[in-house]
Order: structure tokens, then sequence, then C-alpha cells
């Protein structure tokens, strides 16, 4: 009867590119670290996803975008998640995110940002870090 | 969470604020004293929802099938609360939830609450907390409450103990005759659904599943816990009224289609429950079995709370080595329990 609380994560794909490998991937891992996933699929909008963490009552939302569209996406998602008085959710990215976009992100409140080659463990790390800090 | 939060978060979850719903429902979910406050305070405002159970093979389409019935319910005004099991990973404690890729029309739908849970160790195809999240759900004011299953085979069957109208889902090419008249997930459907119906073998599969049907001659009940056969096919008399032969129902649910004379089967055992008096006797069997289960978690919570951890673990130590065996052993810690008591 131990009552160990579970971190639950939104892994979401916004936007029109097709490339869900990565997504996957990293819900794959994040399950086999104790995690519970809630994975969403393909092209989703910024309202479904927020919508989705209200229900959920996720700690962390992954947002993977290889489209080139992050800089529309993201702040999209961040400002409808403060519209619904989810602050407390962390918003990691992983996908195609050019250096040059990486400092503009993080203001916006972007916990964690991720390219190809990113080791899972440090992802992993990185939202225990997150949710586990703040409790 | 301190008293007047709880309050507060309640207060807005019976009015529908889907942020305190959320809430609840992981509070719950959470197990523990704070989950019991928070049920016993909604308790009081459930009771009005129709609960249907969806039960099945992994890929039947049991997903897909929800979110088409959603849909057709909301076409009726009716608010639509889902609670979609998947199963936790034996080994990392983990779970991937992935009933929402099915659903993806529905999600900005402001009359439609999806939540998606883990089993965390349950067997029987639901998790431990599934009826307390349909709860949660029911005072909050959804009309009909959508709950499905893990992939279940042919013996997960909590889900009749708490749905109001069991749906079992199967595909065609599912298996042989034998497969359908064998015990288990088959008979605790109110209505059997042949999903995939546009793939050859549909119709042999019905004609299958309708052959079992006249072998059974009967449903069966759960009555105090156990499945009770009810006898069907009587001519004239009271029996023939609390007879229910589950209709054998084609969709396709991808298409749409079947999705309306669906719709309609079950209102219409909704309105056969309430008519014959089985609504009313199911709901008392379902309190009976809850007010159990209850009492046997909580006893157990209670007793390992006197029982300190080494003589537990000396104990298992001793049956191990065959000095003790477990029946003796469970007794005499319970005598000693009551002792420090």
């Amino acid at each position: 009867m131990v009552r160990e609380r579970k971190i639950r994560v939104l892994i979401a794909k916004p936007g029109l590119d097709g490339h869900d490998r990565g997504a996957k991937v990293v819900a794959r891992a994040l399950r086999d670290a104790g995690m519970e996933v809630i994975y969403t699929g393909l092209r989703q909008t910024p309202e479904m996803i927020a919508q989705a963490a209200l229900q959920e009552d996720v700690d962390v939302v992954g947002l993977s975008i290889l489209s080139g569209a992050h800089m529309t996406l993201v702040p999209r998602v961040m400002d409808l998640l403060k519209q619904m008085g989810l602050e407390h959710v962390a918003v990691f990215v992983g996908g195609i995110i050019p250096d040059e976009d990486v400092p503009a992100l993080r203001c916006l409140g972007v916990k964690g940002i991720y390219g190809p080659g990113t080791a899972l463990s440090d992802i992993v790390q990185a939202i225990r870090q997150e949710v586990e800090g703040r409790e | 969470m301190d008293i007047s939060r709880m309050d507060d978060l309640v207060a807005q979850a019976l009015a529908g604020d889907r942020r305190a719903i959320a809430r609840l429902i992981s509070t719950v979910e959470q197990g523990g004293a704070e989950a019991r406050q928070v049920l016993s305070r909604i308790y009081p405002h459930t009771g009005r929802a129709h609960i249907v159970g969806i039960t099945g093979a992994p890929g039947t389409g049991k997903s897909t099938l929800v979110a088409e019935l959603a849909k057709a319910y909301r076409k009726q005004n009716l608010s639509v609360g889902i609670v979609a099991v998947d199963p936790t990973s034996p080994f990392s404690g983990g779970a991937i939830l992935g009933d929402r890729i099915r659903m993806r029309d529905l999600a900005t739908d402001p009359n439609i609450f999806i939540r998606s849970m883990a089993t965390r160790g349950s067997l029987g195809g639901l998790a431990r907390a599934t009826a307390d999240a349909a709860h949660v759900l029911d005072a909050a004011g959804y009309a009909v409450i959508l709950v499905e299953t893990v992939g279940a085979g042919q013996s997960e069957v909590d889900i009749a103990r708490m749905a109001h109208t069991t749906l079992v889902i199967q595909m065609p090419a599912s298996g042989d005759e034998i497969q359908a008249i064998k015990a288990g997930i088959l008979e605790i459907a109110d209505i059997i659904v042949v999903n995939k119906a546009d793939l050859p073998g549909a119709d042999q599969a019905v004609a299958a599943l309708e052959a079992m049907l006249d072998l059974n001659s009967g449903h069966t009940e759960w009555h105090h816990g156990r499945l009770f056969q009810i006898e069907g096919v009587l001519a004239g008399g009271d029996q023939v009224k609390h007879s229910w032969r589950p209709p054998v129902l084609k969709t396709c649910a991808l298409r749409g289609e079947g999705i309306e004379e669906l719709v309609q089967a079950i209102a219409a055992h909704l309105q056969y429950q309430r008519e014959s008096g089985l609504h009313q006797q199911r709901e008392h069997d379902r309190a009976a079995e809850q007010l159990q289960r209850i009492l046997r978690y909580t006893l157990l919570e209670q007793l390992l709370e006197r029982i300190p951890k080494h003589a537990l673990q000396e104990t298992v130590e001793h049956i191990v080595a065959r000095e003790q065996d477990p029946y003796s052993a469970a007794e005499a810690l319970i005598a000693q329990a009551r002792l420090l008591s």
C-alpha cells in the first residue's frame, strides 16, 4: 500500500509534420522511467494540447516539433496553459530547434529544449528534477 | 490539501469546473485519507449518470467506438465523460496511455471530459480508482460516462460490477465457436458488438455469437458479487420480464456505421433495467460489493499499521524456511495486532 505519486506527462505533436518517431521514443523512455505518459498522436492544435493537459492533470507537457513552426506553436500553447490556470505545468520542447531560437523559447518559460542526439536519460532526469523539486 | 481547499475544489467540480474535476480525479486516484474525504463529499451528488462500460480484446477498436459513441451522445445534447484505462508496465511502473489518439475530434468539446488512467497494478481490466473517477464525473453532471477497459481477454470482468450497461467488443475472425462458448468476458455482455464489420467473416462471427446465446438461453447477472444465471426463455410468467438477451450488433466505428443502432440498444437496455427492477437490484449489489471492498481494504490497512515491519519480515522468513505455515502465521499476526490495540 505504498502511495507513490506518479509523474504524469503529456506528449503531443502540434502542427502538421508527420514524423512521430522521436515523440514515441521519448514516450517509451519516460514509461520505462516509471512515468505515466499520455500520448495524443499527430497533428494536435494548441487548443487540443492545452485541453488535454487540463483534463489529464499532468505535471509536464512535452512538445515534439520538426516543422519549423515552433515560434508560433510554443507561445500559443504556453498562452493557453496560462489562461487555464496551468502555470505550474512544465513545458519541454524536442525536435529540430535552431540554436538562435533557444533563448526566445527559454524566455517564454520552456524548461528544456532537446535536439537530435540528446541522451534519453538527460530528459528523464530533467523532468524528475523539475517535478520533484517543486514539491 | 487542507479542508477548506478541498471544500472549494469539490464545490467547483460540482459546478462543472474542469480544472477542479481533473484535480479531484488525481486525488481519488492517489488513494488514502484525502481520497476518502473527497469521495464522501461527492457521493451524495452521484447516481444520476448512465455508466456504459466498453470492453474487449486489444485492437478490436474500443477507443474508436468510444469516440463515435461520444459524438452520437453529443448530437443528443448530452454531456459525456470518458475514463479510458490502459495497462501499467509491471516492470517500470510506468505506462503509455494512448486512448486519446483515437479521440482527437473530441479534444476541444467543452461538454466532453476525457481522462486516461493507468491500471497501477490492478488486474481485472480497470484501475482501483476507475469507479471513483466515474463518481467524480457523475457528480460534476456528465450525463453519460463511457468507461473503456484495458484490452481484455477472457477474465477481466470487473467492468460489469461498475457499469449499468456493458458492451463487449469483438471483431471478425477473432476465434471459432469454442471461443464464443467459453466462460468469461462474453457472459458479462449486455450488448455484444462485432466491430470492424467491413472485414470478411463478420456475418459468421455474428452467427457464432447468436448460436452461443441460444445455448445460454438465459443471461447472467451480478448478485452479491457473484455471477448468477437468470432463466431466459420461459413461456409466460414473471421470468420473461427478467430476461434480456444481449443483442449482437455490427459496427464499423472507423466509418461511423452502426453507431445509431448501438446508441438505441444502449437506451433500450437502460429502459429494460428500469422497468424490470434490475436497475435497483444492480445498484443494491454494487453498493454491497463496494462496501465489502472498502472494508477489506481499510481493515488490512489498519492491521498493517499495527504490525511492526520487522515482525512481518520475520514471519515471511519463517514461512520460507517452512518453520511456519502461512495460515497460522496470519492468524498469529492478527491476534498480535489485536493485543496491541
